[in-house]
């Protein structure tokens, strides 16, 4: 049993269930980030972040998420240092071999989303938990709730931050075009009518995803 | 056939002149080079192997030492040749090995990169010879069956499904030749490894040891420094047996309930 944990093929699995479990949390956080752009004030933006952010359940889930992040990121260096020590001296000649384009920059793609993390964790997350520069607001109801929308909508009118966004968020998506089907192959699921269709919609997925994100500061910014 | 097309085609069969750069090294220590050679006058219907021959000759004519490369049978059958052509693993051709592949894949006058496989595992020992023993290793750790399946006749006797058997042969049609481990971007074995586990898992003769082998290769690949796959597919699409990473899901779901069900 322990060679899951130390084995190429056990730290695979590992890596592709904290994926598709960071796959899932990304439709969860969208369908949430999305409420800003659908709805013409930050009411329901949040009241929803605020529930995110105080329900029992949800702050376990986000210590989940965190490992998950940490599993996932800590296997994928492994792998990654293994995979460059088992070639230590390269070809002349770059390889021309027939592959899935974005399988091939799957480190790339992991760095920029890195990089993204902390932006962002430091755009919202931080400021909002840590350095308390979010206002309060009352509702028709009589609740108060950090009114974190009003942050984003402010950060999001500044233009290279929109840049920044769209740019790194594009990363995003190639990682989660190719992170998609690979996770299923992982896990060993690979049959000859059921494959195309989870690349099919392993590809859906990340146009859908990365569209979505990416049409939140874009809006805001244009249309706000 | 008229006589004017016949001209036609025996034209366009024009030999042709390649610049080659070869990988040259003395022994496993040594740290190697590349050589540039002008090569002339080459047939396309010449095999890549063919052409390493004359350009040989050319060297031991000249009093220089030889080109080492290895290959066997020469009809794609051994997995012996396995050079690194311009890039791909097998040169510019789907579903060959080097001995397969003929000089008219190329265009005249082209300049042909030619290396040995670049993988810990795989030390070259000289020129383009590498050691492929690290595969020997993985077999020997449990690529086998130790039943006594008996003659021929008793061996009809035991009953497999049509399908199993189809998808066993695919997966017995690994040469062993490296191509996988070479065009891969991790020098990752998987495709060589997981060929060998499923030829077995789709056979009633394999399941004694089924839980035991696949354990045993996967322990036995990592222990000897191979990378890990990451789903590329490179491997596939260089494999000259044309190995389908189906097999690859197959030997994680076999690693899979060996480890679970232990
Ligand atoms: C929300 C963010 C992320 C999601 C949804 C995600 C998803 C995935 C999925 C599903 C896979 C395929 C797993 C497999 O085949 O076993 C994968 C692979 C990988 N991920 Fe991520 N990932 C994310 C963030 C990251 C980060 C931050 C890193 C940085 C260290 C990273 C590094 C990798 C690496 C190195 C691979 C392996 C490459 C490969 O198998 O081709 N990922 N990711
Ligand atoms: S020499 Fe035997 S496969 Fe090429």
């Amino acid at each position: 049993m322990s060679n899951i944990f130390t084995s190429s093929i056990g730290k695979k699995l590992m890596m592709s269930l904290a994926g598709l479990f960071l796959l899932a949390f990304l439709l969860l956080h969208l369908a949430i980030n999305i409420t800003l752009i659908l709805y013409k004030d930050t009411e329901t933006f949040n009241r929803a972040a605020t529930f995110m952010g105080t329900n029992p359940v949800i702050k376990v889930m986000e210590v989940i998420l965190f490992g998950g992040f940490l599993l996932h990121m800590v296997y994928g260096a492994v792998l990654q240092v293994g995979n460059l020590m088992a070639r230590p001296k390269g070809y002349k000649k770059a390889n021309y071999s027939q592959t899935s384009f974005f399988s091939k920059y799957m480190l790339h793609t992991a760095l920029i989303i890195t990089i993204f993390l902390v932006l962002h964790l430091f755009d919202f997350w931080v400021k909002n938990k840590f350095l308390g520069s979010v206002h309060e607001i009352t509702y028709a109801d009589g609740e108060t709730y950090h009114n974190l929308g009003a942050l984003v909508l402010e950060r999001f009118k500044i233009g290279w931050v929109v840049v920044v966004y769209v740019v790194l968020l594009l990363g995003l998506g190639f990682h989660l075009h190719h992170g998609f089907q690979s996770a299923f192959q992982t896990l060993g699921i690979n049959h000859k009518s059921y494959t195309p269709v989870i690349k099919t919609l392993g590809v859906l997925y990340s146009v859908v995803v990365t569209t979505g994100y990416i049409s939140i500061p874009v809006y805001i910014y244009f249309f706000k | 056939m008229s006589l004017l097309r016949y001209r036609s085609e025996i034209i366009k069969f024009k030999e042709m002149n390649f610049t080659l750069k070869i990988w040259r090294q003395e022994n496993a220590r040594a740290k190697g080079r590349f050589e540039t050679y002008q090569l002339q006058d080459i047939s396309p219907d010449c095999s890549f192997l063919e052409m390493l021959d004359i350009l040989n000759q050319q060297l031991i004519d000249k009093f220089e030492k030889p080109v080492c490369f290895d290959h066997d049978c020469r009809e794609g059958i051994c997995g012996a040749c396995g050079l690194y052509i311009n890039g791909r693993p097998h040169g510019p051709d789907k579903g060959i090995t080097t001995c397969q592949l003929h000089m008219r894949k190329f265009k005249d006058g082209d300049t042909i990169v030619v290396e040995p496989w670049r993988a810990k595992p795989f030390p070259v020992i000289k020129d383009l010879v590498v050691d492929r023993s690290a595969f020997d290793k993985i077999i020997q750790a449990g690529g086998f069956i130790s039943v006594n399946t008996g003659g021929v006749p008793d061996a009809n006797t035991i009953p497999v499904p049509r399908k199993n058997a189809d998808i066993a042969m695919d997966a017995a049609a690994c040469i062993g030749c490296g191509a996988c481990v070479a065009a891969c971007k991790n020098a990752s074995a998987m495709l060589f490894v997981a060929a060998k586990v499923s030829q077995f898992a789709m056979l009633p003769q394999g399941q004694v040891e089924a839980k035991e082998r696949v354990l045993k290769m996967v322990q036995k690949m990592d222990e000897l420094g191979f990378g890990n796959c990451t789903n590329t597919g490179a491997c596939e699409a260089e494999c000259p047996k044309e190995i389908s990473l189906s097999h690859i899901a197959r030997m994680n779901r076999e690693y899979f309930s060996a480890t679970f069900n232990a």
